[in-house]
């Protein structure tokens, strides 16, 4: 059955009983203004509401019955007791239908003409009895159709006519709920009860179902105030306590071999306060859909008057909670929701133009998992703008630019839950006064809970609350650190670990860390951030006798989520050296709690902390143990406060950027080789696709050029040292690119190794990069690309690669002027691999810090995450997107449009570079002219500051 | 709690009032008679089992249940500028009071008889008084033998808050 009837049978159910006892009233005071005035109402309430649920022949009758009731109010008509029991007569007609009502969940068929003709005739004054002489004959032309054959007449005297009124209540009862115009869209299988007007009557919902017909609606629910309920729950609260408390001194008193006579009373009691704990809690339930009900509304408004068009998808409205905790998300959430439609969702036209159906989407999801519910909000609005994000930042001096650099785009996220922040450019009448994600933060984090943001710019947001079902009871884990006891919310654990001589806590400049699985996760011991002494052996064992040690790992995975972890149980006693982690996630953030013992989980009551004491941010509350200790609850936000600024510092092991970033301080590999000279040289390693043994015998002589014979065809050769050895095997490095092929003769190859390739110096052999110091020793870098070219004019010619710009222009100068700008971010996109390999050095040793990827694709897509450059340098020709289209997209794409654009080419020709330009290229680079490409590069980084300033 | 009031206002103008006579609760702190308000006295504990809370104040010994309820300890010689108790001085004994509905129990050495003062025997504090213990002290009552300190629990409370 619709709840609402249900609502409306347990309301007129109530209305009825009272109207029996005013009516008996009214027969004996008719003159008492105040009770008539108090009779109409109840029955007008009862026909407008069934007008409203669509109630039509319970609807007629208390409308007749008004009628004949409002005369009395106005003293047009006498109270005669002849009245009276016509109006007794016409309750319990009403009463019959309800009846019928909550045992069918229909009205049920049958005909009241009659009724209503006796109420129509006492309405004209007339006696009931001379009603009922017509009144037959007008029933005989119309016996089935029940459809309201009174006389017209009789409701003459109002203002509108019976068939108006009709027309009008009828058209009421069937126009859509204002959920119609928002549409809001039902996904669920079960039918918020909420936002439905229309009546299902034919369809009665489980519950009642399965309750035995007779039992009436009314009988089964019943109003208690919320106090009543409040004082209930802190009383079995207590009685866990005890209950708790009599358990202990049990399994205490109890030996092995005789147990007490007070066991199975105990365990009686120990079911039934469950139960009874159980039962309570659930009255303090309600669906979530409770704290949704008003949201449709809101969104429409939203809609109508930011003009968008938005949806609102609700799942898992029947998701219960407790109502302390609901009406404590009920802000916060109605605040998320209208954010996401005012600042997410973007107006229709410019979702058309980003490719967007017009109509925006908020989902609001909620479901259980484990001992706390989880609330979704998805829209797939604009997304965070990580350039507002920072600009607000800096601004708000929240972090200085250098700090941002740094940050990942989770990181610059966080930054909305700041005080203060918003983002929106205009401040509507909706949102955009900057309070707001900071004040939702704090409310969410009150009552225990976490709130993460996934945000991807373009896509639309996600925001995930965590919160407990219930604050009442939680259940917490008991561990020790010093001599001291303390109880950390399950809710905040993820899993236990225990150290084993294999894989131990590590520290790093004191600060421990641990491996877990393959993820470092940042420690801090729970004794040092409470300056807390490191209990002795004989405190310990104390603490140990009088507490069940969480060997049984049963008891910790009762808990549906924590996934416990007790390694080497068995060694537990021996091995005191043992420590303990309890990882904790607060947010999307990871941190590991160092605790000296691990106990058991107990059900706790949490209980505010003393004034005096609510400064200290590391504890949610403090509760009374089994024992009848008082312990401390720790609170995991405050703790990863303590940790540092956590929450806004997002591990970096969250955020796993997939960025392909060969930045100077990454490693990379090198082959080192000798020749001529002692310096050993190297050369990426990525460059060299084979190494071959080479007899110097078998080399020719092609003009200027030696050659030999490699695979069916001819290699060009080069010596490193210049001069060619013309016996022996020599080894030789193969560069190949784009079936060509070409050797390099060295002396000996030394190794491969892995080194930060740090370049220190321009070197003024063109042969080399540079040196760095590669394990231990001065290393040459070879300049592969230059010697390539320099061995072989024809290298790069191939594929008509010309240097465009005039070499003249380059100077070293401006080379160092390069150099300066040591952070700038250069996006290098080619499709070859050896250009790739060859251009990354080139530009590390000029001080930039660069990113390299294969399309363009991949480059739009990191564009689309909010990573930003200082300059882009593409290739032309590549496979799936040439660098023309590139460059028209990335100009079209708001992130990057002011970013510069070197286009690195071998369509040199002048209607190349002009399409170049036009489609947003601001200079054009011969592919192979290392020079020139450094000095457009400085050139263009200048351009743009001036621009910028 | 409004005739409390009353009685506090009245004790500050004290000397004015003749024939007005008031029930305190004496307690000991090393060897100095202190008075609490009888109506302000929940409860006199033993010995109690304290759980420590870090990062505490220094004041703050912990906090214990009573009867289901937690009771923030507060040490009032540590509050009092009063080193602490040697070995037999201090029966740690406690006096629970009720602060905003939250209850606190004050340490003491060893509580002594109720007391029914007469106003008359009212002076206040002397402004020679050790600052600190004039901040608490509500005035001085004069007993045959000793003089007994009111002690001000709503101020004192308060002020282990800052």
């Amino acid at each position: 059955m619709d709840e609402l009837i249900v609502e409306f049978l347990t309301e007129t159910n109530e209305s009825l009983e009272e109207l029996d006892l005013d009516l008996v009233n009214l027969e004996q005071n008719p003159n008492d203004a105040d009770l008539l005035g108090k009779i109409f109402r109840l029955v007008h309430t009862i026909k407008g509401t069934c007008g409203f649920l669509g109630l039509p022949r319970l609807e007629k009758v208390a409308h007749h019955g008004e009628n004949v009731l409002g005369r009395f109010r106005d003293g047009d008509l006498e109270v005669t007791p002849e009245y009276v029991t016509l109006i007794f007569e016409c309750i319990d007609r009403i009463k019959f239908i309800v009846n019928e009502l909550e045992e069918t969940g229909s009205e049920p068929e049958g005909d009241d003409s009659e009724i209503i003709a006796k109420l129509d005739a006492a309405y004209e004054g007339k006696s009931v009895d001379e009603a009922e002489i017509p009144a037959p004959s007008d029933q005989s032309a119309t016996p089935a159709s029940d459809d309201g054959d009174v006389p017209e007449q009789a409701v003459l005297a109002g203002t509108m006519t019976q068939e108006e009124l009709d027309a009008l209540e009828a058209a009421f009862a069937s126009a859509p709920g204002p959920d119609g115009q928002v549409g809001i869209q039902q996904v669920n299988t079960d039918p918020a009860p909420e936002i439905k007007t229309e009546v299902k009557a034919d369809k009665p919902t489980s519950t009642e179902a399965d309750a035995p017909a007779t039992k009436s609606v009314s009988a089964q629910s019943l109003r208690v105030s919320v106090d009543v309920l409040e004082n209930l729950m802190t009383m079995v609260s207590e009685l866990v306590l005890t209950r708790n408390q009599l358990m202990q001194i049990q399994r205490h008193t109890n030996t092995a071999d005789s147990e007490s006579d007070f066991g199975a009373p105990l365990q009686r009691l120990n079911h039934v306060v469950s139960d009874l704990q159980e039962g309570v809690m659930k009255t303090r339930m309600q669906p979530i859909g409770n704290a949704w009900a008003k949201l449709p509304r809101i969104i429409r408004d939203l809609a109508i008057e930011l003009d968008k068009k938005i949806d609102l998808e609700m799942n898992g409205q029947d998701t219960e909670l407790d109502r302390q905790v609901l009406d404590l998300i009920k802000d916060p959430l109605t605040h998320m929701v209208r954010n996401s439609g005012d600042h997410g969702i973007e107006t229709p036209d410019i979702r058309k133009a980003a490719g967007k159906p017009e109509t925006g989407t908020i989902k609001l999801n909620a479901y259980h998992e484990g001992g706390h519910i989880n609330i979704e909000i998805a829209d797939d609005g604009k997304g965070l703008s990580i350039d507002k994000i920072k600009e607000k930042a800096i601004m708000n001096g929240l972090a200085t630019p250098q700090e941002l650099e740094d940050m990942s785009t989770n990181q610059i996220n966080q930054f909305i839950f700041k005080a203060g922040f918003s983002t929106a450019e205009k401040v509507t009448s909706v949102s955009g006064r900057g309070v707001g994600m900071d004040v939702v933060r704090t409310n969410i984090e009150k009552i225990g809970g976490s709130i993460e943001l996934h945000s991807e710019e373009g896509k639309g947001s996600k925001f995930t609350i965590k919160i407990p079902l219930t604050l009442a009871i939680v259940s917490a884990l008991i561990v020790a650190a010093g001599n001291e006891r303390f109880a950390i919310p399950q809710l905040a654990v993820r899993e236990l670990v225990m150290t084993t001589n294999d894989n131990g806590i590590e520290k790093i400049k004191g600060t421990p860390v641990f491996r877990l699985r393959d993820r470092l996760l940042p420690l801090v011991s729970l004794r040092s951030i409470l300056d807390l002494p490191e209990a002795t052996q004989d405190e310990m064992e104390e603490l140990d006798s009088t507490n069940v040690i969480s060997e049984d790992i049963t008891t910790v995975e009762g808990d549906e989520k924590a996934e416990t972890k007790v390694e080497n149980k068995d060694n537990l006693k021996e091995e005191k050296r043992h420590e303990y982690i309890v990882v904790t996630q607060v947010g999307a953030y990871d941190f590991g709690i160092i605790v000296d013992r691990v106990y058991d989980t107990e059900e706790i009551v949490v209980k505010p902390v003393s004034t005096i004491l609510r400064d200290i941010e590391l504890f949610a509350g403090n509760t009374i143990l089994g024992d009848g200790s008082v312990i401390m609850i720790l609170d995991p936000n405050g703790i990863a406060k303590a940790t540092g600024d956590a929450t806004t510092d997002m591990s970096e092991a969250v955020d796993t950027t997939e960025t392909v970033r060969t930045a100077a301080g990454e490693k990379t590999s090198l082959l080192l080789f000798s020749a001529g000279d002692s310096a050993p040289k190297a050369v990426p390693l990525s460059l060299v696709s084979r190494l071959e043994n080479i007899d110097m015998s078998t080399v020719e002589q092609s003009g200027e050029q030696s050659v030999v014979q490699y695979r069916d065809q001819l290699m060009p050769l080069s010596p490193m040292n210049h001069k060619v050895v013309a016996e022996g095997e020599k080894p030789v490095l193969v560069f190949a690119h784009k079936g060509h092929s070409m050797g390099l003769i060295v002396d000996e190859i030394i190794d491969i190794t892995e080194a930060h390739m740090k370049l220190q110096l321009d070197s003024s052999n063109p042969n080399l990069l540079g040196s760095a110091i590669i394990n231990g020793k001065a290393t040459d870098i070879v300049d592969v690309g230059h010697m390539l070219q320099s061995a072989n004019k024809d290298w790069f010619k191939d594929h008509g690669d010309e240097p465009y710009l005039d070499r003249e222009n380059s100077h070293s100068q401006e080379i160092k002027n390069g150099n300066s700008n040591s952070k700038k971010r250069i996006l290098l996109v080619d499709d070859s691999p050896f250009f790739r390999n060859m251009l990354t050095p080139l530009l590390n040793v000029a001080g930039y810090d660069v990113t390299t990827l294969e399309s363009p694709n991949e480059a739009l897509r990191m564009c689309e995450k909010g990573e930003y450059f200082d300059v882009i340098i593409s290739d032309i020709e590549m496979p799936d997107m040439d660098g023309f289209e590139f460059a028209q997209r990335v100009r079209d794409n708001s992130n990057w449009t002011e970013t510069p654009m070197v286009a690195l080419s071998s369509h040199a020709t002048p209607q190349d570079i002009d399409r170049g330009m036009a489609v947003g290229f601001s200079k054009y680079v011969a592919k192979f002219d290392r020079d020139t490409l450094l000095s457009t590069l400085s050139q263009t980084l200048s351009e743009q500051k001036h621009k910028d300033a | 709690m409004s005739n409390q009031a009353y009685n506090q206002d009245r004790l500050e103008h004290g000397n004015q009032v003749i024939d007005q006579s008031k029930d305190f609760l004496t307690v000991v702190i090393s060897g100095q008679l202190f008075g609490i308000p009888i109506l302000q006295v929940q409860d006199v504990l033993r010995k109690q089992n304290v759980t420590r809370v870090p990062l505490a104040p220094p004041e703050v010994a912990g906090s214990l249940n009573l009867r289901g309820r937690i009771v923030t300890a507060i040490n009032v010689r540590s509050k009092l500028g009063i080193p602490k108790a040697k070995k037999g001085e201090s029966s740690d004994m406690s006096v629970v009071v009720e602060l905003d509905t939250e209850l606190y129990s004050l340490i003491i050495d060893r509580v002594g008889d109720v007391l029914t003062l007469k106003d008359e025997n009212f002076e206040p504090t002397p402004v020679t008084l050790d600052p600190v213990w004039r901040e608490f002290a509500s005035g001085i009552y004069r007993l045959d033998d000793q003089l007994l300190v009111i002690l001000d629990v709503p101020k004192f409370l308060h002020s282990v808050h800052a």
